[in-house]
């Protein structure tokens, strides 16, 4: 059976505003099919995003949403998580939206490990705005902000969750489509802070700046990077010059945010010492 | 016995033209018509649904 989209999208919203050939409708696709297998309920699912092209995804889901300011999304998260502590909290966003601008709050929702599932779409670019160049450009890249080649070195986002302190982190990319709703699935099932890292193509305003003839070669760069863990467990390095790993990088068990503060609620009103 | 071949809906209005489910089909059953994708061999479809499932404009159903 052809999957049923529709029954998770708010009535009359598409075409999407996402350019032709732009990954962003294949993570959102996955994240619909991640929240089908799940079963979860419209009305206890939330949707955060800060802004950007990424961003806007809220606005297509018939969960309850909450489209926020730059980078700011995991602090709105975090109040919501707070405030419903039973609801499944899902944080959506670009590379720029959170390594930039929203870096800050990135790292430390990572480090608090509180229960929520950040999808971070990487498309290596500010699409948004006309192309400006994120922390996540590969140096020597184009971008209208580095029209001779970008001297700095990108974040290796997974690595930067782990480092933060998140208890999952997982890498795709939206050419593996159906490994997409798999990591989110896991993700949300973890308890703690979950990064799910989608590697996506911005033709717009990226793939046309640094030769990518068309989206297909975009698609076939994300295909031809990506190896998956097990895999790279056998191969060299020279052999995994310039590739990605995908699948599930990092787990491990931390108590949650949410749980330790309940008990700072308890202990400040006299119960346990 | 005759093979069931599957139905492909192809909703135009919501198609952007970026050639994805054409290319990465793994049987080349489908095509672009212009702006569009459209089905050009039914019957070499091996139900993979990989072009439902990489399409980012919801454009493609596959109903095996
Ligand atoms: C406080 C503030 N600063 C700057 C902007 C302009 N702005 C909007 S989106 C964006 C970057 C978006 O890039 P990213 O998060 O990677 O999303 P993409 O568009 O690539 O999906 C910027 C800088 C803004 N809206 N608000
Ligand atoms: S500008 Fe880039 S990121 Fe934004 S919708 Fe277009 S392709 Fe996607
Ligand atoms: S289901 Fe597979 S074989 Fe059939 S049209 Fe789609 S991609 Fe091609
Ligand atoms: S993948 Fe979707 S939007 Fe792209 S050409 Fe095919 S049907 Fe159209
Ligand atoms: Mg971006």
């Amino acid at each position: 059976m052809a999957f049923d989209y529709d029954k998770y999208l708010r009535p009359g919203k598409l075409p999407h505003i996402w350019c032709p050939g732009c990954g962003h409708g294949i993570v959102m696709k996955g994240m619909i099919r991640a929240i089908d297998t799940l079963g979860l309920k419209k009305e206890n699912t939330a949707i955060v995003s800060g802004i950007g092209c990424a961003s806007r995804l809220p606005g297509y889901m018939d969960c309850c949403t909450l489209h926020t300011a730059h980078g700011r999304a995991a602090a709105f998260a975090t109040g919501v998580k707070m405030a419903r502590p039973e609801m499944t909290v899902l944080l959506v966003g670009g590379d720029g939206d959170g390594t930039a601008i929203g870096g800050n709050h990135f790292i430390h929702a990572c480090r608090r490990n509180i229960d929520m599932t950040y999808i971070i779409m990487n498309n290596n670019i500010y699409g948004m705005t006309g192309g400006q160049f994120s922390p996540c450009t590969p140096t020597g890249a184009k971008a209208s902000t580095t029209p001779y080649g970008n001297p700095d070195p990108a974040f290796d986002v997974a690595k930067l969750a782990i480092g933060a302190g998140a208890t999952f982190v997982a890498r795709g990319t939206a050419y593996h489509a159906n490994q997409i709703d798999k990591l989110i699935t896991e993700a949300i099932q973890h308890k703690g802070f979950s990064v799910v890292e989608i590697l996506d193509d911005c033709p717009t305003t990226y793939g046309r700046r640094n030769k990518f003839k068309s989206v297909i070669e975009m698609m076939n760069r994300l295909k031809d990077i990506a190896v998956p863990v097990k895999a790279a467990e056998k191969m060299t390095p020279e052999q995994l010059q310039g590739k990605v790993l995908t699948g599930i990088l990092y787990k491990e068990d931390k108590p949650e945010y949410c749980e330790q503060y309940a008990k700072v609620i308890e202990r400040a009103q006299g119960g346990a010492k | 016995m005759e093979k069931k071949l599957p139905t492909i809906e192809i909703i135009e209005k919501y198609c952007k033209g970026c050639h994805i489910c054409v290319e990465f089909c793994p049987t080349k059953v489908l095509e672009m018509q212009g702006f569009v994708a459209a089905v050009k061999n039914l019957e070499a479809c091996i139900k993979c649904m990989q072009c439902e499932l990489r399409c980012p404009d919801f454009a493609i159903k596959v109903k095996p």
